[in-house]
């Protein structure tokens, strides 16, 4: 008789509420895994924290008093990622401002576009594996196998990806009112694009790129097989063509080891890797709403 | 007419910035199509390194699991089949679970900052590098499930999946860790394809008295679709190719087994642990290895990007 009022147990009401428990579980199960990884690292990985780790070499494992630090495969890392930058920053700006400024929607923008998100989908091992082939083993690089150069290599073709879909989004942002006013002012080209479009979607590449390069931090199958690892400290320029220790690799031998002060250093490493990755996440997440928010338009 | 001359002539740009014009656009060019270079590159260099155990094994590598470098036999059965079945079970659990939070993010049963943090969540779990889950998997995840694990042998250990003893690194670890990968991008795309569904759509299915959940059954997540699939096979590509967390607790066995609590292989697992110390006709084997994965992946990317195009939202 009431018909008009919400009915609790009619079939339709219970199934709605059945299904709405579910994607609430599964929102539930979905954040479990972040907290708990990050909780561990924080515990584990915040307990080995001292001075000593930012200033030693790693000892190597068997030896398993003390383990040492971690200081070169932290250089190691900021050499490696710095080569990869050098390399797919240029590149890959380049290649987006061609996308998004000269290309007029073609075939060959399109394949490049295409290209782009294939590549975006190799595996990241096969770029190690393609680096070996290439670099390492014909030792090409000034006789040199295993070297940080061809490691910082094998994550240039990660970010390159990255890099150029940043650029050519960003570029595509910018209202097109601000390219006609600067080419009627008789502005070229290239002088339009670098002083006009490039500085206003800075911000957005910049986040983009800077993303790219906290993501190329953290990886590690590129780098087993062309960087390798080495314990020793970094001391010269000549060591960018010898074997390079980086604290991705480190983890991942560190963690197969049996004993425990290696499982320590494991951790620590960690613990630097996942702190400095989430915190350039969030900031630039922070920015990025905060842009959002003061956008005028 | 005098005038008029001179400002026309002064209009005209030097010769030098023309150049530099041109040179400009040419630089840009060639560096986007370094793009389609590499790519070329890769499929080449693996392919031509592949060649030598190509020409001996054939088609043969692919269904035999021998892997001897002491006889000179190799075949990559056990690490194809590992890749394809940890790949595929892993996105069966990630569906349900990544579509389940996306509906929880896109609907409004909690207030938006809350589903805003979970969506943050998520997505800062892909920001994880996964040689930290891998560390996190070893030490963390194996005692966890360790138990249950015994408990799945024990009492389903008829079904070939979980017959034999659970070992301490297997295939079912890895499929777990993988799930835990593949959740953010499965919940990302989903996510954003169903916020694309224009509101019209809901409001004629909620004006014509359908309930909240047979609007999402039956308007929501078909006009979704599309996008959805593509996320789900972006994230098979990249299940594929998933090398440090799934090495580090697969257990790297190349025997062959049907259950998943024993140690399997994957294509990427076996170039991480034998790449190193690999020679000779091994060397030529494990590009070959190399050239499967990344076919199985390239073709799974493009027909995810093929799905895009063809089905993406028209409204």
């Amino acid at each position: 008789m009431n018909s008009l009022y919400y009915q609790k147990k009619l079939s339709r009401n219970v199934g709605d509420k059945f299904f709405t428990s579910l994607s609430v579980f599964c929102a539930f199960i979905a954040i479990l895994p972040l907290i708990f990884v990050v909780t561990y690292i924080l515990i584990k990985g915040g307990a080995q924290i001292n001075s000593d780790l930012f200033t030693l070499e790693p000892n190597p494992p068997g030896d398993d008093l003390d383990a040492g630090g971690i200081n070169p495969a932290l250089i190691g890392t900021l050499i490696i990622t710095t080569i990869a930058s050098i390399i797919a920053i240029p590149v890959g700006v380049g290649g987006g401002i061609y996308l998004a400024e000269y290309s007029k929607g073609g075939p060959f923008s399109k394949f490049i576009r295409f290209g782009v998100n294939v590549l975006a989908g190799v595996p990241s091992i096969i770029a190690g594996v393609f680096i070996y082939a290439l670099i390492v083993s014909t030792k090409i690089l000034f006789g040199s196998m295993y070297s940080g150069l061809a490691g910082g290599m094998a994550l240039s073709i990660l970010m390159l990806p990255t890099v150029i879909k940043t650029t050519d989004e960003g570029l595509k942002l910018v209202p097109n009112e601000l390219r006609y006013a600067s080419l009627g002012i008789g502005a070229s080209m290239y002088t339009t694009i670098l002083k006009i479009t490039l500085p206003s979607a800075f911000r957005s590449i910049a986040t983009g790129v800077v993303l790219g390069i906290a993501r190329a931090a953290g990886e590690t199958a590129p780098l087993i097989f062309t960087a390798l690892f080495s314990y020793y400290y970094i001391v010269g320029f000549e060591d960018l063509f010898y074997e390079m220790g980086s604290l991705a690799v480190l983890i991942y031998n560190f963690a197969l080891e049996p004993y425990d002060a290696q499982n320590k250093l494991a951790w620590a490493a960690s613990f630097i890797l996942v702190i400095s990755i989430l915190s350039v996440n969030i900031f630039s997440r922070i920015l990025a709403a905060f842009t959002e928010k003061t956008k005028r338009v | 007419m005098e005038e008029k001359l001179i400002l026309f002539k002064n209009r005209k740009r030097f010769g030098i910035e023309k150049n530099i014009d041109i040179i400009f656009k040419n630089t840009t060019l060639v560096l986007s199509s370094l793009v389609a270079v590499v790519l070329f590159g890769i499929i080449l260099v693996v392919f031509i390194q592949s060649f030598e155990s190509f020409s001996r094994y054939g088609l043969n590598f692919l269904v035999t699991s021998e892997w001897n470098p002491v006889k000179d036999e190799y075949g990559a059965f056990t690490a194809i089949y590992g890749t394809l079945v940890t790949s595929l079970l892993s996105l069966l659990i990630t569906i349900p679970l990544g579509v389940g939070t996306a509906i929880f993010i896109t609907e409004d049963f909690v207030p938006k900052f809350v589903r805003e943090i979970v969506g943050s969540f998520v997505e800062l779990l892909a920001a994880i590098p996964s040689v930290v889950l891998g560390l996190w998997a070893i030490f963390v995840m194996e005692p966890f499930f360790r138990d249950f694990f015994a408990f799945l042998h024990n009492f389903f250990g008829w079904i070939p999946l979980f017959s034999s003893e659970p070992a301490g690194r297997n295939s079912l670890l890895a499929i777990i860790i993988l799930v835990v990968m593949l959740l953010p991008i499965v919940t990302s795309i989903a996510r954003d394809s169903l916020n694309q569904v224009p509101k019209k759509l809901r409001n004629a299915a909620y004006g014509i008295g359908a309930s909240r959940w047979k609007t999402i059954f039956s308007v929501i997540l078909p006009a979704a679709l599309s996008g959805i699939m593509a996320g789900v096979l972006l994230a098979l590509g990249r299940a594929m190719g998933e090398t440090m967390a799934v090495t580090m607790i697969i257990g790297n066995s190349n025997a062959f087994s049907w259950s998943l609590l024993s140690p399997g292989y994957t294509i990427s697992s076996m170039l991480a642990n034998q790449f190193g110390e690999a020679d000779g006709s091994q060397v030529s084997s494990l590009f070959y290895a190399a050239f499967v994965l990344m076919i199985l992946s390239l073709v799974v990317n493009i027909f995810a990007q093929w799905l895009v195009k063809k089905f993406s939202l028209k409204y």
